[in-house]
């Protein structure tokens, strides 16, 4: 049973985190994932000191609050002139020292396990169980990690038309009159719900990973956005079950595994994907000049 | 009060300090050159995917010998860029995808091969977790001169390429005319970046070993508009924010020593972005508030000087 949950966990984490992902790639924003999944590290460790329990709803304020001023001091950084990549270094680098750092001055009063909240122990999930009127109803992870999706599904699926124009034509948005400052703080609280819902089981670092590498296989392998997400979700799953298993083989971290079978998948996509593949179009290319000597 | 002297004269603790503070000038250098050529996250990829190199290199050595670390981690640096370089050549991902593409399946690999180690309970592996955070307290004599020796190295290099870098970052095609091996260059930038996360990697970590390499740099940028001024203060801002943070670090408490360094680089940054002249948050209200008060001088003459035209008609 307990492996059940483990990839379900898992599968629910790489949906999530696909599906905002995809908007992250198509914006040229991957790097704004990472600094997010790193710089709400102190998010959840002050939500965690403040209300001193691991309850799942006060992180995630707290989580997605520091995601939004992590956005906010990128923007303000690149407006005053600093280039765009060398603002998010500075920031995100920063909010993670003092994430780091109230970690370490706390770690001995708190079980707010530093290695748990890098890079996630998936294996305790099936033990943190929730009960309802004496039944138990599964793991905590699971359900908060399920209601993220639900969230994410729900908003997504709302203002999917708003979305896809922001993603590829953010000037024609503006001007038919969509908010494209609010969907882009929308999607950015997405991003920060999607990673603390994880950060439990993934850990805040390998977020990133589950955040970019899904949608970039699926950005190689399809040209329509809905498509693009659903194989993205796919891909998250598959590499969540697939990566289980690695680490059971291997006896070594689930999630660590997850993002290797990820990138597998991408390095299999990269080069034998139909349309894009660098192997495929290589061979194309051999044929075509073949047929023109024949 | 009397601790930081007693630190002083401890000579492993002076040994470290001099580490560190080779270590911050060495990032900071480095680390403008990689700014201006808008990489600056190239470093926070770098250091990511320097985590398997080092694993591997334990595996197959067994010791941990900072020397066979900076194969490793150079290794894996080089793979790195090559992995994000044919990404956006051949491919339609672009370049910021490539690098967080490159920097978490790395750095998961990095992970798994940590945990196999760990698992594994080969009696030397305690303190390789340290890696990732850093603990500068945890080093020794050794560690700490073959770590002088390689930021003492990159100045040097980064010094005597001083004119070809300067090209580089402005002008890359004009570089490219004139005749110089702009590839060569370029990668030579890339493996100096890998040996300056190399060499913090003991003292900062990997994770955040990349603010050593661009939070210098953007400071040093707000003070001047001169390259030689800039790779010169932005060495200045890495030493002192390496000695703060080993200080810190050392003088007890036993926190990670790569996370008060890089809270020291961002505090200087901090005073860069309120305080620098021209560009700072305050000269720029102070030359702001002149103009506009030249500008209601300036109208009111104007106003008056048209007044007494009418009164004259």
């Amino acid at each position: 049973m307990s492996t059940f949950w483990i990839i379900l966990t898992g599968a629910l984490v790489a949906a999530s985190c696909g599906i905002v992902g995809c908007f992250l790639v198509l914006r040229k924003m991957a790097m704004i994932g990472d600094a997010i999944s790193h710089s709400v590290l102190p998010g959840i460790v002050i939500a965690f000191l403040l209300s001193g329990s691991r309850d799942s709803l006060f992180m995630l304020l707290g989580a997605a609050a520091l995601g939004l001023v992590t956005v906010f001091l990128i923007q303000w950084l690149h407006r005053s002139g600093v280039q765009s990549d060398a603002s998010i270094g500075v920031v995100f680098t920063a909010l993670f020292a003092v994430g780091v750092i109230l970690v370490s001055l706390y770690t001995r009063d708190i079980d707010l396990d530093l290695d748990c909240v890098l890079y996630g122990e998936i294996a305790y999930v099936p033990w943190n169980t929730i009960e309802i009127g004496g039944t138990d109803i599964g793991p905590k992870a699971v359900w908060g990690i399920g209601l993220a999706l639900l969230l994410i599904v729900l908003i997504v699926g709302a203002f999917f038309k708003q979305f896809k124009l922001c993603a590829f034509d953010p000037a024609l948005a503006a001007a038919v009159g969509i908010p494209v400052a609010l969907f882009h703080y929308l999607l950015m609280g997405l991003v920060s719900v999607s990673t603390v819902a994880s950060f439990e089981s993934v850990g805040a670092i390998l977020v990133v990973g589950m955040l970019v590498v899904p949608p970039a296989t699926a950005y190689l392998l399809t040209d329509s956005l809905s498509r693009m997400i659903g194989y993205s979700a796919l891909v998250g799953c598959g590499s969540a079950v697939a990566g289980y298993y690695v680490a059971r083989v291997l006896d070594a971290s689930i999630s660590g595994s997850m993002v290797c079978v990820a990138g597998a998948m991408f390095l299999l996509a990269l080069l034998l994907s139909p349309k894009h593949g660098v192997l495929v179009r290589q061979w194309k290319q051999r044929r075509f000049a073949r047929e023109r000597s024949a | 009060m009397f601790d930081w002297l007693q630190l002083l004269s401890d000579p492993n603790a002076r040994w470290i300090l001099l580490g560190s503070m080779l270590l911050g000038i060495g990032g900071g250098v480095i680390g403008s050159f990689a700014y201006l050529r808008k990489q600056a996250l190239m470093g926070d990829a770098l250091s990511h995917a320097a985590l398997p190199g080092v694993c591997i290199a334990f595996m197959l050595s067994g010791s941990k010998s900072i020397g066979l670390f900076l194969i490793g981690a150079a290794v894996a640096g080089v793979a790195a860029t090559y992995g994000i370089g044919f990404m956006t050549r051949h491919s339609r991902i672009k370049p910021d995808a490539a690098l967080a593409i490159v920097l978490s399946v790395f750095f998961g690999l990095g992970i798994v091969l940590l945990t196999r180690i760990q698992h594994s309970g080969s009696g030397n592996q305690s303190g390789l977790d340290k890696f990732l955070f850093g603990q500068a307290a945890s080093m020794v004599r050794s560690d700490v001169i073959t770590m002088a020796v390689i930021s003492a190295v990159l100045i040097g290099a980064c010094a005597l390429l001083f004119k070809e870098f300067k090209l580089l970052s402005f002008d890359p095609g004009f570089a490219r005319g004139v005749g110089y091996p702009t590839v060569l260059l370029d990668q030579l930038v890339m493996l100096l970046l890998v040996v300056a996360v190399v060499a913090g990697i003991q003292a900062v970590g990997v994770v955040l070993m990349a603010a050593l390499l661009i939070t210098p740099a953007v400071s040093a940028r707000y003070w001047t508009e001169k390259l030689g001024v800039m790779v010169v203060l932005s060495g200045l801002f890495g030493a002192l924010s390496g000695i703060a943070g080993t200080w810190i670090s050392a003088s007890g408490n036993n926190l990670p020593t790569g996370p008060l360094t890089v809270l020291a680089c961002t505090a200087i940054f901090g005073i860069s972005v309120v305080a620098a002249p021209k560009r700072g948050i305050v000269a720029k209200r102070v030359i702001r508030a002149m103009a506009r008060s030249r500008l209601a001088r300036e109208s009111e003459t104007e106003r008056l000087r048209t007044e007494r035209g009418e009164q004259a008609l």
